[in-house]
């Protein structure tokens, strides 16, 4: 019954919302150029099956990629704030000026500094994007570890390296996978943001604009489609790392 | 019988941004071996730092804390503490959490052993059959019980305890003062217990030390001659209650006052 529930009421969710946009379009009677309907997705989708699963995959791998690094470097990074006060007070507001900057004006600059590499290009705007709330709940998370839980093991003269492995970064998990939510979403939206405005004919973005320089409106809104999967697809990827490595954090109800 | 702990004229301020704030100011006690000291004083008397220089997390300024003959200079192996929250770590049962010092002190030691030795102490206190759950699953009681547990699970020579009994309902706290007389019976230990309940002070103490308000000294050392096989109902026998009204005007005393207000 609570399986039944878990992914029959996603489903009729998802079937409803098809049923209305279906509807829109056929009670207003709009031309596929105004709005594409649900039913012209799938002839959509067949045409250019094999750009689909190409573009797919290298928004897909890129994403990922930016990810990692995002992890890495954010982690790092989240360790030194959380443990140095002095390099919080010196890197907090360069972070938060460089997060408020709009990464879409970064592409053209990063287009011309790493001019060619657009695999490079897209990881490194996919990283850009997402690493700044990794860092934040890293660093906020280890510079609020009460200190009983440091003193129980440095009572004991515990280093400070066992200290951090056995109680800091534990503790700090479940802040780190409601970063990595935010920034996985982040992440997808960077790759897709230099597929789209710095086209190389790569990517499920490239693929967006031809749909457009070919006037190809139901490509255009399968591309959308597709992309909202794929997004689907990372969160629930995320969710389930969260549930093996920090599934002590969720209390069960009631 | 030998000084085992011995705190020797310890003067300790800290530095604040209007100056110096000095919290002790002539700190004497002298605890012997597989005694019992209790101290009390006003709140905010310093009585928090007093705990982190026994356990070497901090050095006074001035003064001594000698351990078993040695001068405390760092944190060692040989001390458990516990704290008014009895912080458990979340991910961990309630097992693997008191075995937590023992991965630190003796990290060769066999994992049955280990096993066999936490469950033992949580069998003592009445947690038999929580092993293996969550912390997230215990009332603030057994949460603190299991927190003494992992203070003892390693055999310390002396356990420090800060307020642990703080945060806790009367008649939980009446029952865990009894577990920790049953726990000082089973397996010795010397023991600081920083308290502001009194009746707490005299059940539990061998000796209460009540200090003075800040900067704390030492204002007064009251020996408990009573057995060591206590029950509550000790705390209503005269010789108790007087020792109770001794240490409510030493307190009235130490916050300032020379007499009931009223």
């Amino acid at each position: 019954m609570e399986t039944a529930q878990k992914i029959l009421v996603p489903l009729l969710a998802i079937l409803i919302f098809l049923g209305l946009w279906e509807a829109l379009v056929w009670i207003n009677n709009w031309p596929d150029y105004k709005m594409a309907s649900p039913s012209d997705l799938p002839p959509a989708f067949m045409k250019y099956k094999a750009l689909f699963i190409s573009g797919g995959w290298e928004t897909l791998w890129r994403t990922v990629a930016g990810l990692v690094l995002a992890v890495i470097f954010g982690t790092g990074l989240g360790m030194v704030m959380g443990f140095s006060r002095i390099a919080r007070a010196g890197l907090y507001p360069l972070l938060v000026g460089f997060n408020a900057i709009p990464k879409a004006t970064l592409v053209p600059v990063i287009a011309l500094v790493f001019i060619g590499q657009y695999d490079f290009n897209t990881v490194l705007m996919a990283f850009l994007i997402s690493f700044f709330p990794i860092a934040v709940s890293v660093g906020i998370g280890l510079s609020t570890l009460e200190p009983e839980y440091r003193d129980i093991l440095a009572a004991l003269g515990a280093s400070k390296f066992t200290i951090f492995r056995k109680i800091a970064l534990p503790k700090t998990l479940p802040e780190f996978f409601g970063a990595l939510k935010v920034s996985v979403t982040l992440a997808f939206i960077g790759t897709n943001l230099v597929e789209i405005v710095s086209p190389h004919g790569r990517g499920l973005g490239a693929l967006f604009l031809s749909g457009q320089t070919n006037s190809d409106y139901p490509l255009m809104f399968a591309v959308l489609i597709a992309l909202a999967a794929l997004g689907i697809v990372l969160y629930y990827a995320v969710v389930a790392l969260e549930r093996i490595f920090a599934g002590w954090a969720e209390r069960n109800p009631g | 019988m030998t000084k085992f702990i011995d705190i020797k004229g310890v003067k300790h301020a800290y530095r604040t941004k209007n100056g110096p704030l000095p919290v002790l100011d002539g700190l004497d006690i002298e605890v012997p071996e597989g005694t019992f000291c209790a101290v009390v004083g006003p709140s905010g008397c310093g009585k928090s730092t007093l705990t982190r220089l026994v356990s070497g997390l901090m050095k006074p300024d001035s003064g001594a804390v000698v351990l078993a003959g040695e001068e405390v200079a760092s944190p060692r192996k040989t001390v458990g503490m516990a704290f008014q929250n009895p912080v458990m770590l979340e991910w961990r049962t309630i097992l693997q959490n008191v075995m937590l010092p023992l991965e630190i002190v003796a990290p060769s030691m066999a994992k049955a052993e280990a096993e066999g030795r936490a469950a033992h102490l949580l069998d003592m206190v009445g947690l038999k059959g929580f092993e293996n759950k969550k912390p997230s699953e215990l009332s603030g009681g057994m949460r603190q019980r299991a927190s003494l547990c992992r203070a003892l699970v390693h055999k310390p020579q002396v356990l420090i305890m800060d307020e642990p009994f703080g945060a806790l309902d009367n008649f939980t706290r009446e029952d865990l003062w009894q577990t920790m007389r049953d726990l000082r019976a089973a397996e010795p230990f010397t023991c600081v217990l920083i308290t502001h309940d009194l009746r707490e002070s005299v059940f539990l103490g061998d000796q209460v030390v009540v200090l003075s308000g800040r900067p704390a000294r030492t204002q007064y050392v009251l020996d408990v001659d009573l057995p060591a096989d206590r029950t509550i109902d000790i705390l209503y026998e005269p010789k108790a209650v007087e020792m109770l009204h001794l240490l409510r005007d030493q307190i009235r005393m130490a916050q300032g006052r020379d007499g009931d207000m009223h």
